[in-house]
């Protein structure tokens, strides 16, 4: 059962574009026949319990992966074309912190616009605009060993920013975050779509971090059971809230999984 | 992607390759004291008891610190290499490898970036090596005094001293070697899953590469010890960077030498670059060849 809640019109071009996407992890199945797209000013959360193959996307449109069947374009460029250089308009937060301890946190946002082309001065002013929207302007010089774990979390979104993405991917970035952080992270992150006109894709397992206006899509077990905005998709179910639309799409089996 | 892009992107590799580095003097000293144990105590041991026979790229007799000055200086750049190979093992496992793999360059070029900063990091051993070396009276080509002025009631004199030009002769042949062994580090990084699994290369790698080679003995000695030994030591790359290096340090080309080097480069360099692409090697080995339809 695909539940589709309410589809896009003539509205602006995709950033991202997942097209009839499968993945093996040999005879398992991770991904089957996964599309939707990703537009800009619109946060879409990617809401899953664990194992429904939410990482493994991840990694197929950041290109750590070929998809071997389907298609994925960024902003209307594919990585099967294109290559590396269809991930120019990408920014990217990864379940996994991905800093370099051992280098302050300028440092570490210094190499990753190296990285990305952008020249020291411009990098040092982006760096800093972007540390002060995340009120981490004061923690630039420190060791990122030092920060705790919601700080190294800004600093990653920080970076993923530095070089003005259209579109910015986000692995689960609150988890093991304390109430206020992950709520401060979230906010965040939804002004930043809305004011600096960005697609979001956001993965995550709880419900709170979904708006009711968002664009929502659930997978499960690798495939995309229901899609479409939030508040839609819930009054689609009959559920009285996000929680409870999730488990009458996904059954019982992963209940534990996710939380509210 | 413009050519400012990569020059940016080929900067902040290496800058930050190097930051690592100057942040781990422990590494630094550990480079030094290493080949220093060697010319120190190892070769002093020697010197009375093997001698060295006229052999190219020497014109006379050579003590045995002497011969075996070059295949530290491989040694070095060996060992680099191999924290080089450590050094990508750690980022894949803290993550920071796959900021660089999602970044819109070629992966042959991140990598080729990788492998330029860890060259650049072992020719800072080897030249700090050699000035070391020096110091320690080792008859290596002498530096130049262009001035000097003696120091009262001092058998030495007090003065400025430059480089012998044989030390720019030897650098094309020590990136070209750290190279190799930059590239072999890189390869083996592909294969170890753990960061623990590195001391398994220290013993299968390192010690096997430096001791079955012309690092130690000539191979004409080791020719008559152990025909054996000879032909590992014949076939082994490392030979072969030591040759490279040591005729370089003598104005010479070991012609043999720098085509297995290149060879070598050649080889480690594309199976690495294989390894690390994301439509096989590396990625696909960690999960099952997916299957389509």
């Amino acid at each position: 059962m695909q539940k589709e809640a309410s589809g896009k019109g003539s509205g602006p071009a995709p950033v991202l574009t997942v097209k009839n996407v499968s993945y093996w992890y040999g005879a398992k199945r991770a991904l089957d026949d996964v599309s939707f797209e990703v537009y800009p000013g619109k946060v879409t959360a990617l809401l899953g319990p664990n194992g429904a193959g939410k990482t493994t996307l991840f990694s197929l449109i950041t290109r750590l992966f070929d998809a071997p069947t389907g298609r994925i374009e960024i902003c209307g460029k594919a990585a099967s074309e294109w290559g590396s250089r269809a991930l120019g308009p990408l920014g990217v937060v990864f379940q996994q912190p991905t800093l370099d301890l051992d280098l302050t946190v300028k440092q570490n946002l210094r190499y990753f616009a190296s990285l990305r082309g952008l020249a020291r001065k411009e990098a040092d002013e982006r760096m800093l605009r972007a540390l002060t929207a995340l009120d981490m302007e004061e923690r630039i010089h420190e060791r990122v060993r030092s920060l705790n774990g919601g700080h190294r979390r800004r600093v990653e979104i920080a970076r993923a920013l530095l070089h003005s993405p259209k579109l910015l991917l986000l692995d689960e970035p609150t988890i093991g975050l304390d109430v206020p952080t992950r709520s401060a992270i979230v906010n965040h992150v939804h002004d930043l779509a809305r004011t600096g006109n960005i697609g979001v894709l956001w993965a995550t397992h709880l419900f709170d971090e979904v708006e009711p206006d968002d664009d929502l899509l659930v997978l499960d077990r690798g495939r995309i059971v229901a899609r479409g905005v939030a508040k839609d998709v819930v009054a689609e179910t009959g559920a009285k809230d996000l929680g409870g639309a999730f488990k009458l799409l996904i059954g019982g089996a992963a209940e534990e999984d996710v939380a509210a | 992607m413009t050519f400012t892009h990569y020059g940016r992107a080929f900067y902040g590799i290496v800058w930050r390759e190097m930051l690592r580095f100057m942040q781990q003097r422990e590494r630094f000293l550990a480079a030094l004291v290493r080949p220093l144990i060697w010319l120190i105590i190892f070769a002093a041991g020697f010197r009375a008891a093997l001698g060295i026979s006229i052999i190219p790229p020497y014109q006379t007799y050579i003590t045995y610190d002497v011969y075996i000055t070059p295949g530290l200086l491989a040694m070095i750049q060996l060992f680099q290499g191999m924290q080089s190979s450590l050094s990508m093992v750690y980022d894949r496992e803290m993550g920071s490898m796959r900021v660089l793999l999602t970044t819109p360059l070629p992966r042959w070029f991140l990598l080729l970036a990788r492998l330029f900063a860890s060259v650049i990091v072992s020719l800072f051993q080897v030249y700090a090596f050699l000035i070391v070396a020096q110091l320690l009276g080792v008859q290596l080509p002498a530096w130049h005094a262009i001035w000097t002025t003696p120091i009262p009631f001092w058998p030495h004199e007090f003065g400025l001293v430059i480089p012998p030009i044989e030390y720019l002769y030897v650098l094309p042949a020590l990136i070209l070697t750290g190279m190799m062994f930059g590239a072999l580090g890189m390869l083996l990084s592909s294969t170890i899953k753990q960061l623990e699994n590195f001391a398994g290369i220290m013993n299968f790698v390192i010690f096997p590469m430096f001791f079955a080679s012309s690092a130690l003995y000539p191979l004409w000695k080791l020719k008559e010890g152990s025909i054996w030994l000879y032909y590992i030591a014949f076939y082994n790359p490392f030979t072969w960077a030591v040759e490279l290096i040591r005729f370089a340090l003598y104005r010479e080309i070991n012609w043999t030498a720098l085509a297995v080097v290149a060879g070598c480069l050649f080889v480690f360099l594309l199976l690495s670059i294989w390894a690390y692409d994301p439509s096989r090697g590396i990625q696909q080995r960690k999960v099952a060849a997916p299957v389509t339809g």
